[in-house]
């Protein structure tokens, strides 16, 4: 594959610059054009002329300490840093003379007389610019002996699970301290002390006690092997490399897999990544160890019955056994009793051949995805209003925002990359409003203060949206021209009228929302008039019972604003899991064809009916919770679940499990026996993304290439396993590679039209639409005109949720994830991440938990309606008084057993953001969560049995 | 499934349309969302439980019930 594009990762020493006007200079006898504002280094570098270089790199501002890049300039004295001088027009510059070399060989002699010379057993031999300048310099002996005072013994700080710190190496050039602060914006590191005694120090003992939140920034700028991978120092240095994306979450980020054949060494975020730009998470960064992990299933297993062991079986006979069980299911209880679950973690093209197969092969609609319980309000919100169930803008937009309003959202935790460009952006000096019940470290972390913290009641999301537009229209903000203009006029003056009431006044909602009105007011008019206004919201905004209606509440202020259509404006949802986005826009949803097209629309379905050659239903399938609740009544029966897992990820898990239990054949297809395999009786091993070839598509419409680099551990890349059963149940599916399935996408998707594997290695990645009119993709969209024509107003009637607390139920539950931990936990739990987050834990506000009588780490009892479970207290003032909090990563935590089965009205996305719950002090673990712990070793031995035979046999 | 259910998922969409100040318009808006999102048999059962004598709709708000009577063909094909 012609990767080079996307590899070049040349240092060109100092960040590149825009500006208008070009400058031509002369650099060793080259002629050379840069834009203004270049530093000499960088214009070098494009000439063709690299400089030495050590304290210098350009993901980071020059700092000028190492005194390496010295050059000389006609007519100016001394020898200027080239890395901190700017371009000039006309200058001349020359940056290899006998002086300079002088120079720069009487530097690196003092930093080698206190470094260890041990290079050919060092990790980093052959991959440390320390070594590489000593070579470029010329540098041939050292004068000064070990003798003097020196580092060398210096001890190592090996707390990280990921890399090592030996200051031993280290050349105090700063850029690890520079990076934390400038790439990743955590400011964990420091230079302590003066001169011989400076230091990097991480403010406390070691590095996994300190504020370090393990994102690798300093790891990647360190030139050398002071800060390093422990892998590579496990393995040594990688010897090819493959660009892919990463298969977390919703930000894209792109990596070069550095590799020992079929080995992954290292994951290195690559610096022509559109997303991340060369930055990463300590998920994507560090923790892709479950893909060789030991619990990884490989062999397809089938039993009878769930109470029976697994039986080990060949792909054929699994396959059969499956094809077999469907169609049975299907002749005797017919079509609509069937249907598949495709997963958000999946690629597109194996999400495509998902719905496909259900819609072509079975004859149903009855396809969903895990977006359900996530980001559907987005889409069906974003279509009404906008016309696109997608995010309008680009992460890059951020940097030209003046405001930037998050809702519901906790980007440090859930987005972490992206959120770490939002906060460059905040500490240039852009506005920040944050309306979310719980204290997230955006409201305040180093050098970034919230301005207003609407600290609402969980559950009050659209009487908020609504008191801000009854500020923006009673106060005049609201910018009517381009309304007019870009927007249905009528219903505009429908949404003026509705808002304006008094009920909708910030006054009058006061106590609803539990926000000062004065505050509330404040906020709306700065977003309305702070210039560039941008929203980012998350699953606080759509896991609620109106959460379609906020959606639809967010794009009206954006229009009535003026904030959408150009660059630091929009409505942009961050996508939870890697390809929430692409797994929408397949078709997975039961009501709609790839491309949002709706199964009703006759045009389109004349063409999927043509192109697949089967009759296609035009009535919309089940929704995951529809077909849960037909199971647990008996008519739903068989149910084909592609890598998610809903037994642990979906609400009101007892509900779950026993639609589950109820089912005739429940097929799971998954790297691990997760929890719902644990239901199962046909098992289908998954491959990791390592192990495929596909696409995946960010929360920015980004489809990015994934790139197959080991062979697939269960033999098959998961689509070939879903061609399979399609061709078993009489349908071949004639693909050779996924890129035929992107081909076949291409040709019936208007919007994907001029996507291709072949495009994708050109330009590294495409945004969505890509179509004759935009052959290179869109960043930013509905810039002259919505996609549906005219931007449509929706009144926002609030509409308080049925889950009301009670003398019962006193208190409100939310849920949420942290940093180091990924959705239900499956892959980063099998990771050293679980240093950071051992177990789930409550957040209670220590007044709630005095009256309880409970303290730090106390057990506590957790109880809804629907359930109850236990986990360990954390008090902490994060939380209101009235609210406590959870994560939902840990299966036997049973977060879900307590969440109910309210769901959104208008896409039943569950309603996770609100629950009400007692909290009490408790000595054991729940009934569930004994239950649970027996039942699961039961199944884990049951596939166990297996494995230990084939080991003895 | 239960009717329970439907009815309160229906009542939920009521909710949403019937800010629309034009009862009609948002009769029309109430049963083409169901037409739209819910699975046949789903919108079957509900019709069948407004047509029944015994429960004529019980649980339903005035305004989907409307809804769904005058849109009884287009939502049970
Ligand atoms: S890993 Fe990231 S957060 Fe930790 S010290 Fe390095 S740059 Fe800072
Ligand atoms: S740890 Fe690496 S990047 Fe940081 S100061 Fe030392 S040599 Fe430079
Ligand atoms: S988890 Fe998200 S932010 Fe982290 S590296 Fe992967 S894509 Fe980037
Ligand atoms: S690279 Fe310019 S001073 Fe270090």
């Amino acid at each position: 594959m012609d990767n080079h594009i996307m590899n070049d990762q040349t240092d060109y020493g100092t960040p590149a610059k825009t500006s208008d006007k070009q400058v031509t200079l002369n650099i060793d006898g080259q002629q050379v054009t840069v834009p203004a504002g270049t530093s000499i280094m960088r214009a070098a570098m494009a000439a063709g002329v690299s400089v030495p270089k050590l304290c210098a790199t350009d993901s980071l501002e020059p700092f000028g300490s190492c005194r390496l890049c010295l050059v000389e300039i006609e007519g100016r004295k001394g020898y200027p840093a080239s890395c901190t001088t700017l371009v000039d027009d006309g200058l001349k510059v020359h940056t290899q003379t006998s002086k300079l070399a002088d120079i720069r060989r009487g530097v690196m002699e003092l930093y080698i007389s206190d470094h260890p010379l041990d290079c050919l057993t060092c990790a980093a031999n052959g991959d440390c610019e320390l070594q590489d300048m000593a070579g470029a310099v010329g540098l041939r002996e050292v004068r000064y002996g070990y003798d003097g005072d020196n580092h060398l013994k210096a001890e190592k700080d090996e707390s990280n699970p990921y890399f090592t710190f030996d200051p031993s190496k280290c050349i105090v050039c700063s850029r690890c301290v520079r990076a934390c602060e400038e790439t990743q914006g955590t400011f964990a590191l420091t230079i302590q002390g003066r001169g011989f005694e400076s230091k990097v120090a991480s403010g406390t003992e070691n590095f996994l006690d300190s504020e370090c939140v393990s994102c690798g920034a300093c790891v990647q700028a360190c030139p050398t092997a002071t800060l390093m991978e422990k892998s590579v120092i496990d393995h040594g240095v990688p010897e090819h490399s493959v660009t892919t994306t990463c298969a977390y979450c919703g930000v894209g980020c792109s990596f070069n897999a550095e590799m020992k054949g079929e080995q992954v060494i290292r994951m290195v975020p690559n610096k022509n990544g559109g997303a991340n730009h060369g930055h990463s998470c300590v998920k994507g960064r560090f923790a892709w160890g479950y893909a060789t992990h030991s619990d990884r299933m490989t062999k397809p297993m089938i039993r009878k019955s769930i109470k029976d062991p697994w039986q080990e079986v060949s792909w054929e006979e699994a396959i059969s056994y499956a094809a077999s069980e469907l169609t049975r299911i299907k002749e005797k209880y017919g079509k609509e009793s069937i249907g598949a679950i495709t997963s958000s973690r999946c690629t597109n093209e194996e999400v495509y051949v998902v719905q496909k197969l259900v819609r072509a092969v079975w004859g149903t609609n009855n396809v969903d995805t895990c977006a359900r319980v996530c980001h559907s309000p987005t889409g069906y919100g974003l279509k009404q209003t906008l016309g696109e169930s997608a995010g309008t803008q680009t992460f890059d937009s951020v940097m030209q925002s003046d405001v930037i309003m998050v809702i519901g959202a906790n980007p440090t935790d859930g987005h972490p990359v992206f959120a770490s460009q939002m906060k460059r952006r905040l500490r240039q000096g852009a506005k920040l409003i944050i309306a979310d019940p719980r204290a997230i470290d955006l409201v305040s972390s180093p050098h970034i203060k919230a301005d207003y913290h609407l600290k609402l009641r969980p559950g009050t999301n659209v009487a908020l949206i609504s008191a801000m537009a009854h500020v923006i229209v009673t106060e005049g903000l609201a910018d009517e021209a381009f309304v007019k203009e870009r927007c249905e006029w009528d219903s505009y003056v429908a949404w003026r009228d509705f808002v304006s009431k008094p009920e909708n006044s910030p006054e009058a909602l006061e106590e609803e929302l539990s926000i000062p009105a004065a505050q509330l007011r404040a906020a709306a008019r700065l977003y309305a008039t702070g210039g560039n206004a941008a929203i980012y919201y998350g699953l606080g905004v759509t896991e609620h019972s109106q959460g379609s209606t906020m959606v639809m509440g967010i794009a009206n202020l954006a229009m009535a604003t003026a904030n959408i259509g150009r660059e630091g404006v929009g409505v942009n949802p961050l996508r939870g899991q890697n390809n929430v986005q692409g797994s929408c826009d397949m078709g997975s949803m039961p009501h709609e064809y790839p491309g949002y097209r709706h199964v009703s629309d006759v045009e389109a379905r004349a063409q999927f009916e043509s192109a697949w050659g089967r009759p296609l239903s035009d009535d919309p399938g089940l929704r995951i919770p529809n077909m849960l609740d037909m199971a647990s009544e008996g008519t739903f029966k068989g149910l084909y679940c592609n890598g998610e897992d809903i037994a642990q990820s979906d609400p009101d898990t007892q509900h779950v499990t026993h639609a589950l239990e109820s089912m005739e054949c429940v097929i799971v297809q998954d790297l691990f026996l997760n929890e719902t395999a644990k239901f199962a009786h046909i098992f289908f091993p998954g491959a990791s993304f390592l192990e495929k070839s596909g696409t995946f598509t960010n929360a920015e419409r980004r489809i990015s290439p994934v790139r197959r680099v080991m062979t697939p551990k269960n033999g098959y890349e998961d689509w070939e396993v879903t061609a399979m059963l399609s061709a078993a149940m009489g349908y071949p599916m004639e693909y050779k590679h996924a890129s035929d399935i992107m081909d076949e996408i291409a040709r019936l998707t208007p919007t994907f039209k001029g996507v291709s594997f072949k495009k994708l290695d050109e330009l590294g990645s495409i945004q969505w639409p890509c179509n004759d009119e935009h052959p290179q993709g869109t960043p930013v969209m509905h810039v002259d005109e919505f996609v549906r024509g005219k931007g449509k107003f929706f009144l926002t009637q609030y509409v308080p949720t049925d889950e009301r607390v009670t003398k019962k139920y006193p208190l409100i539950m939310t849920t949420g994830r942290i940093l180091s931990q990924y959705n239900v936990g499956a892959q980063t739990r099998r990771t050293q991440n679980v240093a950071w987050h051992k177990e789930d834990l409550i957040e209670i506000h220590p007044h709630d938990a005095e009256e309880r009588g409970i303290k730090q780490g106390d057990w506590v009892g957790i109880a809804s309606r629907a359930g109850d479970t236990v986990l360990r207290a954390l008090l902490s003032e994060r939380v209101q008084p009235g609210v406590v909090y959870t994560t939902f990563h840990h299966p036997e935590s049973g977060a879900n057993v307590i969440t109910t089965d309210n769901s959104d009205w208008a896409t039943n996305c569950p309603e996770f953001k609100v629950t009400a719950v007692q909290v009490t002090r408790v000595n054991q673990l729940s009934e569930w969560q004994k239950q649970y712990q027996e039942f699961s070793d039961e199944q884990i031995a049951f596939a166990n049995t297996q494995q230990d035979e084939i080991r003895i046999g | 499934m239960s009717t329970e259910r439907l009815v309160t998922m229906a009542n939920q969409i009521g909710d949403f349309f019937q800010a629309n100040p034009d009862s009609a318009e948002a009769k029309k808006e109430i049963a083409g969302h169901l037409k739209k999102f819910w699975a046949l048999s789903m919108r079957k059962q509900l019709v069948a439980h407004i047509e029944c004598n015994q429960a004529q709709g019980a649980g339903l708000n005035p305004i989907v019930g409307e809804a769904i009577k005058e849109n009884v063909t287009s939502l049970t094909m």
